[in-house]
């Protein structure tokens, strides 16, 4: 299994996709005749706007790079708002040391692709020097917060790039693509600023900080169909694989070195992919046969549980789980 | 249980999410009591937005004989506990033809600034009125904003037509109401579905409890209503929002000026003029985010290079010679006023206009607006929360600008707050006088 693949489709597939989406090579673009964009196109143009607008208006901005789909998407997003210049700011890992290791490959190969600068927060560094302590479940989704709070505080970042849809939550439904926080990070949800058209208000005072979600308006289904036609690079881990899996609560675990069975855990082989990638101890994989990015969609398709649901122990704790941790300044 | 790729079903699946569509954007306002929710969880259900875990806990979470599916779309924690909707919230869901964007906004007259806010963006407005009640003062306020914001398309949903025994006498006279008022403002498309959100009448499919309703169910109409027609093609404006300079080896002499098409289409070769400057140049070539491309309009985000090393920054405007936007440092504006503080005479503010920022200060506030009655009010001389009224500012560097009914992009502003930094107002240009 090579560490990355690529969205590539097999030829006869393909030329039927070079019809409908009509990609660019050249300057010999077949005109659109009644000037409409497809959905991707649209929303690809609505997040480089987003991108270019954070680069022209804020002065330390940065963007959270995680290796995930989302974060791999949004940095391409950014290549693309300033190509053939370099991206103008720099990316950052809030590193909570339960990653899959594939994932941190990949993380490190784009940086180094890109030329672009890597600053990797550290939660067990945090952990050692005592700012932060582990919570007895295991999770340090929580305790990255305050980490990721310190570092923009000590690199004096005013605006975070963050890979947040508005389709994976029902507090996310109602956060604005510039999301105004306090000098603490927090979010007011019931007192948000308006945000009309295009026109972004990226004014702060000294220690506020705007966090930007130019993927707003992207589904999961956008997210992959991109990943397709733009042969956008993803770790081997969301394709179908066989693993050795234990099953708690409902959900496969991959057994990995954050995941080890516990007495009376029956370890069982299964073809299994993620459709997100958190940490490892707490990120579940589904069973599918999906080997292909084109069959990933396929899949996604006539899926009907949500993402987080599906995979992320972590909200499961309560129906408002993720706007609590918003207000606290998570992502 | 893995999801089975090659049942026909997969299939179709698949070849339904790599179809070419396109976005429509919807903005639904109406309160709680119209059945706004039960309509949107129905429009999502039923086009199977809703994932099977967010439907089980909606079953759970619902009291009495039906699914709740109104509960599927409240956000906040203060919302579930007030029962209302409090902020805009955004909903996706998507059919074999087209993708939707759909902007939930509460109804409330105190709620008139997230009303604005979902309006801003939208291509179509869904006003819900309950059968019972017919037009109601909320109705005509929904309709006035999205006819101010000059959301091009507007629906009206008449609601629970399952409580008034799917009269069609009910229905024509809430419809020939509509039709009247509608005829006042500036209202292009105006179309009346009789619907029950509760049972799903005319929702997605055409129901046969309304034999004599003619037109389509209302999915088959977001749909099939055309928009292509909607966007400025004729004007060429291209505010500059970055530019991009690689200063490397491989690019030496790069320079291009990124930002996205307002209206217009732009060709390599056209003769422009950039403003403020007025100087003129030839575009050499149009970058896209794939390399270059023969032609760019609304909304494409691009990169345009010059034939001619000119002084161009972020906020500088390029346009036809023959076609610019006029220079005004007079800005007369319907303004949507958003937080408490009045907007007063002399008051100084920052003025947000695409790429261009700059200060300003009120003139004058020539009227407020009754938004229910439309009656206009010169005596009021200050807009609060909430209200909507025609203001001058004097700016103090010029904007390039169009009327907003002629151009969304160019017509329209935001406005700062200098000292909170908060959004305070929206403002939508008018012609002088």
């Amino acid at each position: 299994m090579p560490d990355t693949v690529r969205g590539i489709l097999p030829e006869p597939v393909r030329l039927v996709l070079v019809q409908v989406l009509s990609p660019t090579s050249g300057a010999e673009r077949v005109p659109t005749p009644d000037y409409r964009l497809s959905q991707l196109e649209t929303l690809e143009a609505e997040s480089i706007h987003v991108i270019r607008e954070v680069a022209a208006e804020l002065e330390r901005p940065v963007l959270l790079f995680s290796g995930g789909k989302d974060s791999i998407v949004m940095l391409e997003l950014a290549r693309k708002a300033f190509a053939p210049a370099r991206i103008p700011f720099p990316v950052m890992h809030v590193d909570t040391g339960l990653n899959f290791p594939d994932v941190l490959e990949f993380r490190d190969k784009r940086v180094a692709e890109l030329g672009v600068q890597l600053i990797v927060a550290s939660v067990p560094d945090a952990i050692a020097a005592g700012t932060v302590k582990e919570e007895p479940n295991g999770s340090r989704n929580r305790i990255q917060t305050p980490v990721l709070l310190d570092a923009v505080e000590e690199h004096g970042f005013t605006a975070l790039f963050g890979g947040a849809r508005r389709d994976e939550d029902k507090a996310r439904a109602k956060e604005r693509v510039f999301s105004f926080r306090d000098e603490f990070g927090q979010w007011d949800p019931k007192n948000q600023r308006p945000e009309l058209w295009d026109l972004y208000n990226g004014r702060i005072h000294l220690g506020e900080s705007i966090r930007v979600f130019p993927l707003s308006n992207w589904t999961e289904l956008d997210i992959w169909q991109y990943v397709l036609r733009e042969e956008i690079e993803i770790p081997a881990l969301y394709l179908a694989q066989e693993r050795e899996v234990v099953e708690r609560q409902g959900m496969l675990y991959a057994v990995n070195e954050f995941i080890r069975p516990k007495d009376g855990e029956q370890v069982r082989r299964e073809t299994v992919r993620y459709r997100t990638v958190g940490d490892a101890n707490l990120t579940a994989a589904v069973l599918s046969e999906a080997t292909t990015v084109e069959e990933v969609i396929a899949e996604i398709a006539v899926t009907r549980m949500t993402e987080r649901g599906a995979t992320r122990g972590d909200d499961k704790v309560s129906d408002a789980a993720m706007e609590d941790r918003k207000k606290e300044g998570y992502f | 249980m893995a999801v089975p790729l090659h049942s026909p079903e997969a299939e179709h699946a698949h070849d339904l999410a790599l179809a070419r569509k396109d976005i429509l954007r919807i903005a639904t306002a109406g309160s709680v009591d119209d059945g706004k929710s039960t309509l949107i969880g129905r429009l999502l259900y039923d086009s199977k937005a809703i994932y099977e875990d967010q439907y089980e806990a909606v079953e759970r979470a619902s009291k009495g004989d039906y699914v709740d599916l109104a509960l599927l779309t409240d956000g906040l924690r203060a919302e579930r506990e007030q029962g209302i909707t409090i902020d805009v919230a955004y909903r996706y869901f998507s059919t074999p033809r087209r993708t939707f964007i759909l902007a939930d906004t509460p109804g409330h007259v105190q709620y008139t600034r997230n009303m604005v806010t979902g309006a801003s963006t939208a291509d179509l407005a869904i006003v819900l009125v309950d059968a019972r009640k017919g037009m109601l003062e909320q109705s005509r306020r929904h309709t006035f904003l999205a006819s101010l914001l000059r959301v091009p398309h507007l629906v009206v949903a008449v609601n629970k037509m399952d409580l008034v025994d799917w009269s069609e006498d009910v229905y024509e006279g809430i419809r020939d109401e509509f039709t009247a008022f509608a005829t006042k403002l500036n209202i292009p498309d105006l179309t009346v579905v009789p619907v029950s959100a509760l049972h799903g009448d005319n929702v997605v499919t055409r129901s046969d409890r309304s034999p004599w309703y003619q037109g389509s169910s209302l999915l088959h109409h977001l749909e099939h209503v055309h928009v292509a027609s909607d966007r400025n093609l004729v004007d060429v404006r291209f505010p500059v929002q970055y530019v991009v300079r690689p200063q490397s080896d491989a690019f030496h002499d790069y320079r291009g000026y990124a930002g996205t098409v307002a209206s217009g289409v732009l060709r390599p070769g056209d003769e422009v003029q950039v403003l403020p400057s007025g100087l003129t140049t030839t575009i050499a070539a149009i970058d896209g985010p794939r390399g270059p491309v023969a032609e760019a309009f609304a909304p494409m985000a691009v990169t345009v290079r010059l034939t001619d090393d000119l002084d161009v920054s972020r906020g500088d405007l390029i346009c036809r010679p023959a076609n610019a936007p006029h220079p005004a440092q007079d800005l007369d504006a319907m303004v949507s006023w958003m937080t408490e503080e009045p907007l007063r005479p002399r008051q100084r503010l920052t003025v947000k206009h695409t790429t261009r920022t700059v200060r300003a200060m009120v003139k004058d506030v020539q009227y407020r607006l009754d938004v229910n009655s439309l009656h206009r009010d010169l005596t009021a001389g200050e807009l609060g929360l909430n209200d909507i009224g025609r203001v001058r500012l004097r700016t103090t560097q010029p904007l390039f600008v169009d009327d907003y009914a002629r151009n969304r992009v160019t017509g329209r502003f935001i406005l700062i707050d200098e000292a909170t930094n908060a959004t305070v107002g929206a403002g939508m240009l008018t012609p002088a006088g």
